[in-house]
């Protein structure tokens, strides 16, 4: 039914631009040279009165029958079926009735459940029809309405400008929502979440255990939520990250822009380009298959015991995706020190170690340290290469050898397999995210601002 | 202390001197020089002498190639990718393009002055010890205080800024950045300093007291200077060399170059002809 | 013989302690450039050793260990009117015992033997009847598949010389496949089903087909959205905004979206697409929208550098002949930018190919055996196909694994390769 709605919007449209063109052509034969829109302009507003708000329309009706449709199927369920049943007993009758409507049958369902199936059938196909017969009402009352509008002396051109301008205004916009979107579901979720568990016991707590009761009196499934190991399973492996990537970044930058030649720059550019672009899935893999147990066997051979999904292989793999990104913020920095500063140390007889070590990097140095941070910002928030090789169990340890889990490894596991918007273990996932948002948020402001301040300075 | 022997070099072959050729030892002496940039050919044939404890202006149209030789003579060139020199310039009579010299001591003995002044992003201090620091030539806070003072006493600058050193360099006026850069080279002790067109982003005020400046450092030091202005060449040098097309057209005395030149060329651009 | 040497107190730079210094200095110098060397040695190294591990663990996935077995169609089995319901079963178990007569009365050997082929193996056959209903009271002759465990041993990744018990094949079962081997029945061509097969629990027959096709959706769903979207607000930002506190808290949203972590997209995808909006889960209609509000800074920032890079003379000429600003950027300043607009939207496309987090949390890693037919269809990507393969237990997989990576790195070197193609021919100098 969507399909054919848009259709229709494209072929009414085309109608309208055909009309609404042959309208300006009248007017340019009538009137002569006095017109003041092309005719092709004339179109092309009576077109876009006729399609824009009509696509609006079915967009925003297919997003939201879907929702009326299901709440109004569960009020018309008898009510032997929905009292005493909780959200997510509720979707699942939703889903066995849709799996009906669909005619995929397991088993013998109830009779209930048979009828609500064909009555979601029936109502499916009457807002679909409803939507097309809406919709098209809608183009014709526009079309009519902009028809009135044309006239030899209309500005057409310039009507057609205002609503090319609101459209870039609503693209422009729907950035911002975008940030909303997220501030408002995090925020959403997380309210519900800190109901259930204590603000101060999730930010504070030692404990976390989010799959199972930890005494008798909590409600089933309310295990313990006190985030701290998590938190420090984090800062663990972006520690680690961080201490790998940034010096071989920093040096691999120093070594392309003081000392290498063009020959060795136009090799090692595009294999740092390669590792940028290699998926993290790829790197976690890796970790998993390769680093991990290189860790570990080297740490058996000294006599340390690691962990198979060691902080440490976890943050090796990511300080590796890390090292283009130092590198090449590095390197953008060190250039943007200006040559007469390179020249005037040179020009004392510095070497070049002098150079680069007391006069560049000592004015690069707020353009590397953004780096850096926006690179810790990464690690903090990286999310495949952790899920692969770090560990589940949240363990309160700043031990590199040992397993940790980090915010993200605990927000994807917490979500994955059954969602329901209601347990405390999936709210929980919004609160570690709203977590993360924030802390990477305030990592990235803060070295945005320097590496800008920074390149001001220069420019 | 350096034990120098005088050299006895022979004036260029294929330029000619005009006006006398003084009494003074030759300090730089450069024979043949030839750059390239890639494929450019920046420099064809330069054969000059540099007196010692003198100030020799470089003057030409722009693009004529006296930056760039000025660049040659502390081998600043170097840091230039795809740039070729060829030829012999003698610091003394050391080739200073001799595999087994040091291009440290090199640029510690040749000092340069940029066209833009560059002080370092640190304090006014810290520019001035930069380069006794590296190259080690003080031992102790003293030592350094006094080097630092010295030099930018020399520099004309001390009475300015000695209540502020710790402020940052780069907070000073355009002239006075200059003067910074010129005390920052004369800390290490340099025998000839370059200058490469050291006055062009001063305003005429600045301009006149660096060259009063110039004049004054010539007593113990020989001044390498390329300039755009004419009037500067005059009032600061003894010496004149005019640069066009990357040939070194006439050198000579700066009075005998301005009233009497021999080549046409030369009297062109000295009467505005060209330039 | 004179000093000539002016300043009094200059330094006497050919003195012991002097030259000394000099060594200390070009030691020092020295050391920063082996360590920048050896900085880049470990970055190049380390890209070589993660290429070298995919490419050697992936490359047996390639191929497929096949055992060419004869079926005897009985039409005691299989009826005619009703094909699809025949006992392909027993089919299979009588051209093993044919293929094994010296085993043919012992039951447990001939049901292990039966293991070396595909436990599927009975589809392959009843496909073939149903492609061909002629075949019934005739033979057929099929490359099947084998078991993994058979595949690997083939490969040699199983090694022979394990004791028995820690292998996962016994004594007998190896001597019964390489009886095959020496009859010539076992090939090992190259393995299409990898890209035309859909997943499977068996290693054996797992392919990339539903992967690749719900890629497609997905990338096919981003593009719609991200890039009219990020087009126009690119355009607006660059060409019509008044630069102002509105313009600038934009820039500095963008700015900062293009930062926030892809799992944060996907907890937003989760609660407004599939918890708020009912979207359905896994579906990639979902997966695109995330991905395409993920990928709409990108393409917003490059476009509005792409836009930037056209000259203002080209700007004043319009105007100078009498357009409209929309005129302006519409005829003139747009299709100049488009190249770089192009590129930067491959670039974005790519990114968003290769992320994996925000699609696990909307469901795209779901265990799917048929390949999506829309976009509202169940389905998986690559990258999350990938990750399905990566967390399973059994030995074929890893080299799947390792293939799956391989694929998505080809996909990705590709459109990168076509991204800088085409900067490289369209790209214009001022």
């Amino acid at each position: 039914m969507l399909g054919t709605a848009l259709l229709l919007i494209l072929g009414m449209s085309i109608v309208a631009f055909i009309v609404g063109r042959a309208s300006g052509r009248r007017f340019l034969r009538a009137s002569g040279s006095s017109i003041h829109s092309l005719p092709s302009y004339h179109g092309l507003f009576v077109a876009v009165w006729v399609g824009v708000p009509a696509l609006v329309l079915v967009l925003l009706w297919a997003a939201l029958s879907g929702t009326i449709v299901d709440s109004l199927l569960l009020a018309s369920l008898p009510d032997s079926m929905t009292t005493g049943v909780t959200g997510a007993g509720l979707d699942l009758v939703l889903s066995e009735i849709k799996n009906v409507a669909a005619g995929l049958l397991f088993g013998e369902p109830r009779p209930e459940i048979v009828e609500a199936a064909a009555r979601l059938n029936r109502w499916d196909a009457l807002a679909g029809w409803a939507m097309v017969v809406v919709v098209f009402a809608l183009m014709i009352v526009a079309f009519a309405v902009a028809r009135t509008r044309l006239a030899p002396r209309f500005r057409a051109r310039n009507a057609f400008e205002r609503w090319l301008s609101g459209l870039m205004i609503a693209a422009s916009v729907g950035a911002i929502l975008v940030t909303v979107g997220i501030v408002v579901s995090l925020l959403v979720e997380s309210l519900a979440f800190f109901r259930m568990v204590p603000i101060g016991e999730f930010l504070f707590g030692l404990n976390w255990e989010p799959q199972m009761p930890i005494r008798a009196d909590q409600v089933a499934g309310l295990g313990a939520f006190g985030a701290v190991p998590v938190f420090l399973g984090t800062i663990v492996i972006a520690t680690v990250a961080t201490l790998f990537a940034a010096p071989v970044g920093l040096f691999t930058a120093i070594y392309l822009v003081e000392y290498a030649s063009e020959r060795v720059r136009s090799v090692v550019k595009p294999v740092l380009e390669v590792l940028a672009g290699v998926p993290t899935i790829v790197y976690g893999f890796f970790a998993v298959l390769t680093v991990a147990p290189a860790i570990r066997s080297t740490g058996n051979s000294l006599g340390l015991a690691a962990s198979p999904n060691s902080a440490l292989a976890a943050g090796v793999v990511m300080g590796i995706m890390l090292i283009p990104f130092i590198s090449s913020l590095s390197d953008d920095a060190l250039r943007a020190v200006p040559r007469s500063l390179r020249d005037g140390s040179l020009a004392i007889g510095a070497t070049r170690a002098e150079t680069v070590r007391k006069v560049m990097l000592a004015a690069a140095l707020p353009g590397i340290m953004g780096g850096v941070l926006l690179a810790v910002s990464r690690a903090i928030g990286e999310t495949m290469i952790v899920v692969m090789a770090a560990g589940l169990i949240a363990t309160l340890t700043i031990n590199p050898l040992d397993s940790v889990t980090t915010v993200t490894v605990q927000i994807v596991t917490l979500l994955i397999g059954d969602t329901a918007f209601d347990s405390p273990k999936t709210l929980a996932a919004f609160a570690l995210g709203l977590v993360l948002f924030l802390t990477t948020l305030l990592l990235n402001v803060i070295a945005l601002r320097i590496v800008n301040r920074y390149r001001e300075k220069y420019d | 202390m350096e034990q120098l022997v005088a050299p006895t070099s022979k004036m260029g072959v294929d330029v000619r001197h005009t006006g006398e050729a003084g009494t003074t030892e030759i300090k730089v002496s450069a024979q043949n020089v030839d750059v390239f940039y890639g494929e450019k050919h920046a420099i064809k044939g330069v054969s000059v002498n540099v007196p010692a404890r003198s100030v020799m202006a470089f003057i030409g149209p722009s693009g004529c190639g006296k930056s760039t030789f000025l660049r040659c003579i502390n081998r600043m060139n170097d840091t230039i990718e795809g740039c070729k020199v060829t030829g012999n310039i003698r610091l003394d009579d050391r080739d200073i393009y001799d595999a087994n010299l040091d291009v440290v001591e090199l640029r510690a003995r040749v000092g340069m002055v940029f066209q833009k002044p560059n002080p370092f992003p640190k304090s006014i201090f810290e520019n001035v010890a930069y380069g006794p620091r590296i190259h080690g030539l003080v031992h102790g806070k003293a030592d350094l205080d006094a080097i630092v003072e010295q030099s930018l006493r020399k520099a004309a600058l001390w009475e300015e800024v000695k209540d502020r050193l710790k402020e940052p360099g780069t907070g000073l006026s355009g002239g006075q950045q200059q003067r910074l850069c010129i005390a920052r080279a004369i800390a290490v002790n340099p025998e000839v300093i370059l200058m490469d067109e050291p006055c062009s982003a001063l305003d005429p005020i600045a301009t006149a007291r660096v060259e009063e400046l110039i004049d004054e450092l010539r007593q113990n030091y020989t001044i390498i200077i390329v300039t755009h202005s004419m009037q500067q060449a005059a009032r600061v040098s003894q010496q004149t060399a005019f640069f066009h097309l990357g040939i070194l057209v006439e050198t000579g005395s700066t009075e005998f170059i301005f009233t009497n030149p021999h080549d046409q060329r030369t009297q062109d651009y000295i009467t505005g002809r060209f330039g | 013989m004179t000093v000539i040497d002016a300043p009094a107190t200059g330094p006497d730079w050919s003195s012991a302690a002097s030259n000394a210094n000099r060594r200390r200095r070009y030691a020092a110098d020295r050391r920063l450039r082996i360590y920048g060397l050896t900085a880049i040695i470990i970055a190049v190294g380390v890209l070589v050793i993660l290429l070298a591990t995919v490419l050697t663990g992936g490359a047996s996935a390639f191929v497929q260990t096949r055992v060419t077995v004869e079926f005897t169609i009985d039409p005691e089995l299989v009826s005619a009117d009703n094909i699809q319901r025949g006992n392909y079963r027993q089919i299979i178990t009588n051209a093993v015992a044919e293929l094994f007569p010296e085993i043919a009365d012992d039951r447990t050997a001939l049901t292990a033997a039966g293991r070396i082929l595909t436990s599927n193996a009975q589809f392959f056959v009843r496909d073939a009847v149903v492609a061909d209903p002629s075949l019934i009271g005739r033979t057929l002759t099929l490359a099947i598949p084998a078991s993994d465990p058979f595949d690997q041993l083939n490969k040699g990744t199983i090694a022979r010389d394990l004791p028995e018990e820690q292998r996962r094949v016994n004594d007998r079962d190896t001597a019964l496949f390489d009886q095959l081997v020496d009859r010539g029945l076992v090939s090992t061509p190259f393995n299409w089903g990898l890209f035309f097969n859909a997943d499977s629990r068996f290693p054996e027959l797992a392919g990339l087909r539903g992967a690749i096709i719900g890629s497609f959706y997905l990338l096919l769903v981003t593009l719609l959205v991200s890039v009219p979207v990020g087009i126009a607000a690119a355009i607006y930002l660059e060409e019509f905004a008044r630069r102002g506190r509105w313009s600038r808290l934009i820039e500095v949203n963008i700015n900062n979206l293009a930062a926030v972590p892809s799992v944060v997209f996907g907890l937003l995808g989760l609660a407004v697409f599939i918890n708020f909006f009912g979207l359905p889960r896994s579906a990639p209609l979902v997966g695109g929208l995330v991905l395409s509000l993920m990928t709409l800074p990108t393409i917003i920032i490059v476009t509005r550098a792409a836009l930037k890079a056209v000259p203002p003379s080209i700007r004043e000429a319009a105007y100078g002949i009498g357009a409209s600003k929309h005129q302006m950027v519409l005829h003139h300043v747009l299709p100049l930018a488009l190249p770089g607009i192009l590129t930067g939207t491959i670039i974005g496309m790519a990114q968003a190919l290769g992320e994996t987090a925000p699609l696990l949390l909307v469901g795209m890693n779901a265990f799917l055996t048929a390949a999506p037919g829309g976009i509202t269809d169940a389905a998986t990507a690559l990258p999350t196909q990938i990750y399905i393969w990566a967390d399973s237990s059994e030995r074929g997989f890893v080299a799947k694994t390792s293939a799956g990576i391989v694929v998505l790195l080809l996909f990705l070197i590709v459109m990168n390769a076509v991204a800088i193609f085409l900067r490289r021919r369209l790209e214009r100098t001022w």
